[in-house]
């Protein structure tokens, strides 16, 4: 079962591509955090990335962090290796942390089933928004741009206009010892 | 246009793209009066997988020729295929014109 809305993030202490181990402490003076289930070799996720980009991009100045994990069992699926990570976000230029969990304690707290799926929790560190990014991968057809607006009402002080939604994309990949 | 005598649409249900694909194959199907029925394959293991030579879900084979032949020979894997829209995009489905050339 997927984390609450009005529930804080799960602790972690996470390897990032970036060679540091990041916490949840590393974001305490973010506004709002957005956790991304993510991964390398999915194509759902390779499709919602740029937007993924282009978000972190349009809202850092507002004070909004985008931080993707990959929990996949790296041994069934290599692509998502940590070193598939490191090589994965420079070639796409990421703008945002991405980081591995490799026990796939995250993605169990966090509940989640999809890459990608995102969590938003507003500066109280309470989940306000959980699902996906947008109502469809094709860029060209979006028509409700679901992260954009809760990200807009929780700046504004407000709740976002839909607070869930049904990711769309591949399952997580769990260990063997998780299923 | 060669009407495939034998048309499969191979998935694994951890990807949630086959329906689409299969909409969408049907939808071409009909366009150039393919009456040929799909059959649906769903692929359960690994050993399946490689057994099948799944290169990830969804597969379409018309006559047991991919319509992808690029990502035919991709390592069998219970994975979300990748395929890639004209534009270098990519997307979970292959692309209209991808099934309207392997009918050609």
């Amino acid at each position: 079962m997927s984390l609450a809305l009005g529930m804080p993030p799960p602790e972690f202490a996470l390897a990032g591509v970036d060679g540091r181990t990041h916490t949840l402490a590393s974001y305490d003076d973010v506004e709002i955090l957005v956790l991304i289930q993510s991964c390398n070799h999915c194509p759902y996720v390779l499709a919602w990335e740029e937007r993924m980009i282009e978000i972190q991009r349009d809202y850092a100045d507002r004070g909004v962090r985008l931080v993707a994990v990959c929990s996949n069992d790296a041994e069934r699926y290599p692509h998502d290796s940590f070193e598939e990570m490191v090589a994965h976000s420079a070639n796409k230029g990421f703008n945002f942390d991405y980081l591995h969990d490799p026990d796939q304690s995250i993605a169990r707290a966090l509940g989640s089933e999809r890459t990608p799926e995102v969590f938003v929790f507003d500066g109280g560190r309470r989940l306000v928004y959980h699902g996906a990014i947008d109502d469809n991968r094709d860029e060209a057809a979006v028509g409700r741009t679901y992260l954009r607006d809760a990200l807009d009402a929780v700046l504004g002080d407000a709740r976002p206009p839909v607070a869930e939604t049904p990711p769309v994309g591949c399952t997580v990949k769990w260990l063997p010892t998780s299923t | 246009m060669h009407a495939p005598t034998r048309i499969e649409l191979l998935y694994w249900d951890g990807c949630p793209s086959h329906p689409e694909a299969l909409a969408l194959l049907e939808a071409v199907l009909r366009e150039q009066g393919v009456k040929t029925a799909v059959e649906l394959c769903e692929v359960h293991s690994q050993e399946e997988a490689e057994a099948l030579r799944f290169p990830g879900s969804p597969t379409i084979r018309f006559d047991g020729r991919d319509v992808d032949p690029r990502g035919a020979g991709e390592n069998p894997s219970l994975t979300c295929r990748i395929y890639y829209l004209p534009d270098g995009r990519v997307s979970p489905v292959p692309t209209r014109a991808q099934l309207e050339e392997a009918l050609a």
